[in-house]
């Protein structure tokens, strides 16, 4: 036990384990700090604890306890003096696509091993200035790509779920899984996630806990290992709403070194939390209503419908026409985007390095790809250099983007009847290892969360419900450009109603 | 579509990754796969739809030309397989 800035005595009785500090809110950790109650100290140790006790999960590749340790030390010293920032003390984990100053990084990603970035990506960074301890780097599938991490080259997360009357190992979900892992786990009170097509979203439903992806161009892409530019987007993911409000106004903010950051003030996200619906039109898309649709989804979706009823909102049926074409249209334009990022992994000035015996530039260039990357990264490379490719290019990536156009039309047409809109997350409860071996199965995965983020718009997943074995089941909230606030509301009406309490 | 093993040995070169002949034709198989189900989209009536540049509208800023950076060669290499006298060193590429 550290001992208290301020030597008041330890208050809590002894039959109260440390532990118990894990399992508070962000923003009961947040009141605790400032109350003194605990210190960052002994909550950042009893993270640590909770990481070293989980270990065969696999959610980090790197734990970081010394900096978290040296950082804590700093928010107690900052709480003393009334200086602390928002975060001061409080534990994350940050997602390995995000570059942290001497930190490794490797996006999930053999050929980035050993990479120790020199430099802080802006989303990180600002969570770190705002006094937040960070507890180590968290697995991903591979360059993001992936829905179930299967695809990360350090190893496969373990979600800390298993379904009733089975002792199966079950996906965090993708490609956020380390993060959703970690946080459903405990093991951190939030962390960073990255979405391109449901990559915050779907792992955030498989593990029972919540998650948003922004408006394109809020939070900063700088120093965040690119997969899609056009669609990635940082965002938090956190045991509920409010906890995702107070880390997306530290995340979100202007950065003149993204072209397409958005120069725009953040709101107080938390502070403008109601939870009231009233005058609100919610829209329920009618071409999610997918064929053998799982009755359990769309029954809990039916059951999201009248909480926000009873929250005071209009439902009101909408048709997104173009849906069907989304998933197609992102796997056009993700791997396009993903083969001309990742054509900087040469091996010359970063990563791994293969060279073949007596092999000359153009050797050294195929070999360590081949080598470093794993196998759905070089399917996607291949999509996208043969759509990108001369004589195909009109067809397949002008005719996606001109689609995209559509799909973002259809949203914009759709305002014009609602506000929101509300939908599954997922089309089924985390999967077993193994379950997707069909590369179009496991696509499939992202078929609600797809057609929002073409479309850029702010999206969240809050947990809502169990399946028939005692799974996490996520709703999904779409709302208009810029508005989080909204987003974040119609998340706090159904976290409430649903009054999800199931834990791993 | 169907992709041949051809198709799949030209776009491997094209993207620099090595690829033994063995996989050329599972990998045909897959990305016709992927292919087929993409060109689904050819259905899309898109005449006068013009192809999305920026999905959230926003102009692009100017800033003055000016360096803003440099005299940090070191870290530049620090990550680098090779590094000698402070350039990137790469296999030889004239003969």
């Amino acid at each position: 036990m550290s001992a208290r800035p301020d030597n008041r005595p330890d208050t809590r009785p002894d039959n109260r384990p440390d532990s118990g500090l894990t399992d508070l809110t962000l923003a009961a950790m947040q009141r605790g700090l400032r109350t003194r109650e605990f210190s960052a100290a002994e909550l950042t140790a009893a993270h640590i604890a909770a990481i070293e006790a989980n270990r065969h999960l696999n959610a980090f590749i790197v734990e970081t306890p010394e900096i978290a340790t040296a950082a804590a030390a700093a928010a107690d010293a900052a709480l003393a003096t009334g200086t602390a920032g928002p975060l001061a003390g409080i534990p994350l984990g940050i997602k390995d696509l995000f570059c942290t100053a001497g930190v490794q990084t490797t996006a999930g990603s053999k050929i980035l091993q050993g990479f120790i970035p020199p430099y802080e990506s802006t989303v990180s960074g600002k969570l770190l200035a705002d006094g937040a301890v960070m507890l180590g780097k968290l697995n991903m599938d591979e360059f993001a790509m992936g829905s179930s991490n299967e695809t990360s080259a350090y190893g496969r997360v373990i979600s800390p779920w298993r379904a009733r009357g089975s002792n199966a190992e079950l996906v965090p979900g993708g490609s956020s899984g380390g993060s959703s892992a970690a946080v459903a786990a405990r093991l951190v009170a939030g962390a960073t996630g990255t979405d391109t097509g449901g990559s915050i979203r779907q792992p955030a439903a498989f593990t029972g806990i919540a998650g948003i992806k922004p408006t394109y161009g809020r939070c900063s892409r700088w120093g965040v290992v690119a997969f899609a530019s056009s669609l990635d987007q940082a965002g938090p993911m956190a045991r509920n709403v409010e906890d995702c409000a107070i880390l997306l106004t530290s995340m979100c903010g202007h950065d003149p070194k993204d072209s397409t950051s958005l120069d725009l003030p953040v709101p107080d996200f938390a502070a403008g939390l109601t939870g009231d619906l009233r005058g609100k039109r919610i829209g329920v898309p009618r071409e999610y209503r997918l064929d053998g649709m799982d009755p359990v989804i769309a029954a809990l979706w039916d059951r999201g419908l009248a909480w926000a009823r009873d929250a005071g909102a209009e439902i009101v049926d909408v048709s997104l026409p173009h849906t069907q074409y989304a998933l197609p249209t992102y796997y056009i334009i993700a791997p396009a985007e993903a083969s001309s990022n990742l054509a900087r992994y040469d091996g010359v000035r970063y990563g791994q390095r293969v060279t073949p015996p007596g092999g000359n530039l153009a050797d050294m260039y195929a070999a360590t790809r081949a080598a470093g990357f794993g196998a759905e990264v070089r399917r996607r490379i291949m999509i996208g250099t043969y759509v990108l490719s001369a004589g195909f290019y009109d067809a397949y990536y002008t005719q996606a983007q001109r689609v995209r156009t559509l799909i973002a039309r259809d949203f914009e047409n759709a305002w014009g009847q609602c506000d929101l809109l509300l939908t599954p997350t997922a089309p089924s409860a985390a999967f077993a290892f193994g379950d997707k071996v069909d590369p179009l199965a496991m696509y499939l995965n992202d078929v609600f969360t797809v057609p929002s983020s073409l479309a850029g718009l702010p999206a969240m997943s809050v947990p809502a419900g169990l399946s028939a074995t005692g799974l996490p089941l996520g709703l999904q909230i779409i709302g208009r450009p810029l508005d989080e606030a909204g987003v974040l509301d119609a998340g706090l009406a159904i976290e409430r109603a649903a009054g999800f309490t199931a834990r791993p | 579509m169907s992709v041949t093993p051809e198709t799949v040995a030209r776009i491997a070169r094209l993207a620099r990754l090595d690829t033994p002949e063995a996989a050329l034709a599972p990998l045909a198989a897959e990305l016709s796969a992927i292919l087929g189900w993409i060109e689904q989209l050819g259905e899309v009536d898109t005449a006068g739809v013009p192809p999305m540049t920026a999905v959230i509208p926003t102009h692009l800023a100017w800033r003055d030309d000016v360096v803003s950076d440099g005299g940090i060669a070191d870290a530049v290499l620090a990550n680098a397989p090779d590094a000698t006298s402070g350039f990137f060193a790469v296999p030889k590429v004239i003969e």
